[in-house]
């Protein structure tokens, strides 16, 4: 029978989420094609792993090997080539992570098969594959086709769908590792953590977080002077921490913190997913910025069209006003 | 060390009101700002600053038509020698499976111990321009780098992962390492470079020079065609306030204390 195959990732002995969001994609997928569904899990004595994976799969395929125990692309690239060869899956899914980025598009081209990265949807159509997937830091999402192959292959974005809960119960098939010799083009050497500052974001209450709209360094101390007075802590999205005006351990976002404070004020950030990924869940989003139609506002309770230097310092006021203080 | 660097021209979006144009494909580009794009500006200033501290050249390469040479005359003035763009009407409608296949043809000729690109490109997103080129070559690569350290016939990079961590490996030279922004902060270019930059020459290919037929580039040779364009579905549509920026601020205000946080 066709397969749907679902890559399994995981990191430090944990399966991440993007693993259960595909196989909850995949499962739907595979009713709808036919097709039976197989989660492939490489890595070093993770039969643990393959016994959770089992109850959303009709088969766990397990390849276990010492090459295998960290994420490196070249090994996992050989053992899944050799597997997709073998089962001509009509599609593999890989999560759209720095793990899947990182193995997908030379997987698709060693391969000769067709890939589509960071999708949001996807459906076939007859036989074509029909996917979604966003364009312009998000502004516009496409809907596309993939050139025609009996075999797919995709990776698919972060909480773009839904874990369900497991039900099924399915066979582990542990598979011989079809590697041959040493790897020495890409070696895994270790995992760093950069040392975290003195401010926890994810600890405050009340953020106010800052993206591209705030131009210049010197525009930071309005900002501040908005966080002090309502006892909030300043966060940002990515560009600010490339420029270097604030640590990364502020970043909030895929790559950096998620977090849900009771406010979240919004300035100057248009909101692509990998920020949104790390705030949506806030009580309270209040977003300002110029774009009408910076997706932020999709996320957001209250949004204010309007340039932020022009908000911020009467809504400091207005704090200070209702606290009974001058600012 | 001899390093080549891809870049792409591409509209500034991140701050701009983008509209969908009337094909329903595409978005209307008039009234853009077309600069580098964002990753790739950062890519190159790692590999002038890579030739500044080990010697060497750098050569950029780009895809793209004719309007991309202000993007490889800003890479010549902050210190590239040598620019390349790959342009042929043939080209329209390259996703980044075609655009690498392009970009190997002419790298294939050229002497480098590292190819850098950015992670992924501010329009299409697509972050597999990098390590398609180097499975279309048969070198090693890596993908979302945050710092690079060389040594004799290696490069030690940090990769980035999610929440804060990030992973080091280490590739063998010759490598495509696709960088992620933050990595280094770039330079302002000065009138020397610029005037010195005009004088560089860039030279351009079309898909006679690639040695590539008509089926590997374009929609034809590309994995992705786009058959629709449409603004995002709306989660939770946020209640805009409007008034002057006193009457917002006080309402804002007001919202903020009926929740106790003032």
């Amino acid at each position: 029978m066709a397969e749907i195959f679902v890559l399994s990732e995981h990191r430090q002995g944990q399966i991440r989420e993007i693993t259960f969001e595909m196989l909850t994609k995949g499962r739907g997928l595979a009713e709808k094609t036919d097709t039976d569904l197989t989660a492939i899990l490489l890595g070093k004595e993770v039969r643990k792993q393959a016994k959770t994976l089992s109850k959303y799969v009709d088969t766990v395929l397990l390849v276990q090997d010492a090459k295998l125990e960290n994420f490196n692309s070249e090994p996992y690239k050989e053992v899944l080539s050799n597997l997709i060869s073998e089962h001509k899956p009509l599609l593999t899914m890989i999560g759209h992570t720095s793990f899947g980025v990182d193995l997908a598009p030379s997987l698709a081209a060693a391969l000769k098969l067709p890939l589509a990265t960071d999708c949001i949807n996807l459906r076939f159509e007859d036989e074509t594959l029909v996917i979604t997937r966003q364009m312009y830091g998000g502004k516009v999402n496409v809907e596309a086709t993939v050139h025609k192959a009996e075999s797919y292959i995709v990776t698919v974005r972060q909480a773009a769908f839904t874990a369900q809960k497991p039900a099924m119960n399915g066979e582990i098939i542990e598979k011989p590792c079809s590697l041959t010799g040493e790897i020495t083009r890409k070696r895994f050497i270790e995992y760093a953590m950069p040392p975290s500052g003195e401010v926890d974001i994810t600890a405050a209450d009340v953020l106010i977080c800052i993206g591209r709209g705030i131009k210049d360094e010197s525009n930071m101390p309005t900002v501040k002077e908005l966080a002090t007075s309502l006892g909030g802590v300043l966060g940002c999205s990515r560009p600010i921490v490339d420029k270097g005006w604030l640590p990364n351990d502020r970043q909030v976002g895929s790559s950096g913190k998620t977090v849900k404070p009771k406010l979240y004020i919004a300035l100057g950030i248009s909101g692509a997913f990998q920020h949104v990924l790390g705030m949506k869940n806030s009580d309270l989003i209040i977003a300002v910025n110029k774009d009408p139609n910076a997706p932020i506002f999709n996320f957001s309770d209250y949004g204010v069209v309007e340039d932020l230097f022009k908000i911020v310092p009467p809504l400091k006021s207005k704090i200070y006003e209702l606290k009974g203080q001058k600012a | 060390m001899d390093v080549i660097v891809c870049v792409k021209h591409v509209p500034e979006t991140a701050e701009a009101e983008i509209k969908i144009d009337s094909t329903g494909k595409a978005i209307e580009k008039i009234g853009l700002v077309f600069d580098i794009n964002e990753w790739d500006d950062y890519a190159l200033e790692e590999a002038v600053r890579i030739k500044e501290k080990s010697g060497g050249s750098v050569i950029a390469v780009t895809v793209g038509s004719e309007d991309a040479d202000s993007t490889l005359r800003k890479c010549l003035a902050r210190g590239a020698d040598k620019a390349i763009r790959l342009t042929d009407a043939k080209f329209e409608g390259c996703d980044g499976y075609a655009t690498a296949k392009i970009l190997q043809s002419a790298i294939k000729h050229l002497p480098f111990d590292l190819i850098l690109t950015g992670a992924l490109a501010s329009d299409d997103g697509s972050t597999m321009v990098g390590p398609i080129l180097a499975e279309l070559l048969g070198i090693p690569y890596a993908t979302m780098v945050k710092k690079i350290a060389l040594s004799d016939g290696a490069a030690r990079v940090n990769r980035e992962l999610e929440g804060g961590l990030e992973e080091i490996v280490e590739v063998k030279l010759p490598a495509v390492l696709s960088v992620q922004t933050g990595i280094n902060e770039s330079r302002y270019v000065s009138i020397l470079g610029i005037r010195k930059a005009m004088k560089k020459e860039i030279k351009i290919l079309g898909l006679a020079e690639t040695g590539l037929s008509e089926n590997d580039v374009g929609e034809a040779g590309s994995w992705i065609k786009i058959e629709k364009m449409f603004v995002p579905p709306v989660e939770k549509q946020a209640e805009f306030i409007k008034g002057t920026p006193e009457e917002v601020a006080a309402r804002i205000a007001e919202i903020i204390k009926s929740r106790g946080l003032i």
